[in-house]
């Protein structure tokens, strides 16, 4: 264990300073982050104007609180793996990544957070500047904000996990295109970054109490807004340990299954 | 005459390089559906709260959702591959090829790539404007039409002169690439009437990345609410970055080098 513990750090130090050079590519990457729950911010805020004031029991500082979160949220749970992993199928890197005696995920990990380490202060600026310009109104609960963290690393665990296993999917097929699109239509509305789960029809809210979209990025998003019970938030941690250990056992099988079917040449 | 030639020509083999892979029209297809319906769905989840957005009528949003489509399909089609290539070959060294051509550069630059498979992002919006047109009724008329097609015509316009200047730095930056990205992100606000933004971000989307005269501006003109000045602004803006864009083009010729030469 402390093995991998090292491995971690070292890792980590090597993709900081290789990211740090895109610095600037890496910004405007980040610049559709913060846009799309801008964009729906603004939406819904025009949304309570024309209806002189509540939606559903949101008004305007409670959806700015709500889609400033959510950006947050999405910003540190998010992956580019699907894109990585299809170049490395179809280029054959990733014969080098089998050859080192250490599960490939590892080093994804690292270089998912290492990343977020530069952007971070970026998108906290942004967070903050939102702020000023929206006034978002804020309930928070103590007990709700010390259990968001454990509720954030559960998400970003799911998420990663989830996204990994669906990148894998290249090692079937070259035009994964089409289902990283898909999956996202599914991860925009069920995870509330259209709208609050709350506004959604009857059978949406079902479907994302159901699947593993709410727990990866709503679900910490209403926990730290103070909108859950702590009944509620206790089923969501359990539920979001369970889509982990699901998840985690979905990764190994995929895992074993595409690596026997990798072919690469030369190399 | 010749331009309309060459341009048919490039079309045709673009058009020919692709039917080589009929799947991916499918695959294509289906990604502009689902690109479609998470609009569709968007739309269908706010004005479900509310009967109109920012003076907005669902059928006129709809519209703006078609243009937003239709503008965004012929800039994927030609505008975003051509550019491509063109910052490729300046990197590489390969527009000496296109140089020696005896024929306008960059008209040359500007055709020579069509992903002819993205043109289902064009229909689907033509579709989506064609239902919204006929919900909105008998208030559209040949006047309004000539208005429209006027002011999509000066957006596009508009569109094309600015990549073609973020293209064209490429003479003198390495990784434009990244600059591209830019209009990629800021082109999704111009899903939604821009009038719903704050002002420093209205400002954002006409000036600095002029989404909303590609995108809003014509679904005004198709609800009736684009004023003849407006329309003549839209129109000077288009023909002053037209000619700015070409003289920038002239001047970072100048400084191309080659590779070879």
């Amino acid at each position: 264990m402390t093995g991998l513990a090292e491995i971690y750090v070292q890792q980590f130090k090597t993709t900081l300073a290789s990211f740090a050079q895109y610095r600037a590519a890496i910004f405007i990457w980040m610049i559709g982050h913060v846009l799309e729950p801008l964009v729906f911010m603004i939406v819904w805020s025009a949304v309570t104007l024309s209806r002189g004031g509540l939606v559903g029991g949101f008004g305007a500082g409670d959806f700015a609180a709500y889609f400033l979160v959510l950006m947050l949220v999405n910003h540190a749970t998010y992956t580019w793996i699907m894109y990585e992993f299809e170049y490395r199928v179809r280029h054959g890197d990733l014969s080098f990544l089998l050859l080192r005696p250490l599960h490939p995920i590892h080093t994804d990990i690292v270089d998912n957070l290492s990343s977020k380490m530069l952007t971070l202060p970026l998108i906290l600026v942004s967070a903050a500047v939102l702020a000023v310009v929206f006034k978002p109104v804020f309930h928070f609960r103590l007990w709700a904000a010390a259990v968001f963290l454990p509720a954030l690393g559960l998400a970003f665990l799911v998420r990663f996990l989830i996204e990994w296993t669906l990148a894998l999917a290249a090692f079937w097929t070259t035009r994964v295109g089409a289902i990283n699109q898909g999956y996202y239509v599914a991860v925009l509305f069920l995870s509330g970054q259209v709208a609050p789960l709350a506004l959604l029809p009857g059978p949406v809210r079902a479907a994302a109490s159901v699947l593993p979209f709410r727990w990866m990025i709503s679900f910490p998003a209403e926990l730290l807004l103070g909108r859950l019970t702590p009944a509620q938030a206790a089923a969501g941690l359990a539920i979001q340990a369970g889509w982990l250990v699901l998840a985690l056992l979905l990764m190994k099988v995929v895992w074993r299954a595409g690596v026997r079917r990798f072919t690469a040449v030369g190399g | 005459m010749r331009a309309l030639r060459l341009f048919w020509v490039f079309f045709r083999v673009g058009v020919l390089g692709e039917l080589a892979y009929p799947a991916n029209f499918f695959l294509q297809l289906f990604e502009s559906l689902l690109d479609l319906g998470t609009a569709l769905g968007g739309l269908a989840v706010v004005f479900a709260y509310t009967e109109t957005l920012g003076g907005w009528r669902p059928d006129e949003v709809l519209a703006l959702v078609g243009v937003f489509f239709l503008v965004g399909g012929v800039i994927r089609l030609i505008i975003q591959p051509s550019m491509e290539s063109f910052i490729e070959a300046v990197g590489e060294g390969t527009l000496d090829f296109t140089l020696t051509k005896p024929a306008d550069a960059q008209f040359l630059v500007s055709i020579q790539r069509v992903e002819i498979w993205r043109c289902t992002d064009i229909v689907l919006g033509a579709i989506v404007l064609g239902a919204a047109l006929s919900r909105l009724g008998t208030r559209v008329g040949p006047g309004r039409a000539a208005v429209f097609a006027a002011a999509l015509a000066a957006g596009l316009v508009i569109v094309y002169s600015f990549w073609l200047i973020l293209a064209t730095l490429s003479f003198w930056l390495v990784r434009v690439q990244n600059i591209l990205v830019i209009f990629q992100s800021m082109y999704e606000a111009g899903r939604w009437p821009v009038g719903l933004y704050p002002r420093w971000m209205r400002f954002a989307l006409r000036f600095l990345v002029p989404v909303a005269f590609a995108t809003t501006v014509p679904a005004q003109a198709l609800a009736g609410r684009l004023n003849a000045s407006a329309l003549c602004a839209e129109a000077a803006l288009a023909v002053f970055l037209f000619g700015a864009a070409r003289l920038f083009w002239k001047v970072g010729l100048r400084r191309y080098s080659g590779a070879s030469a």
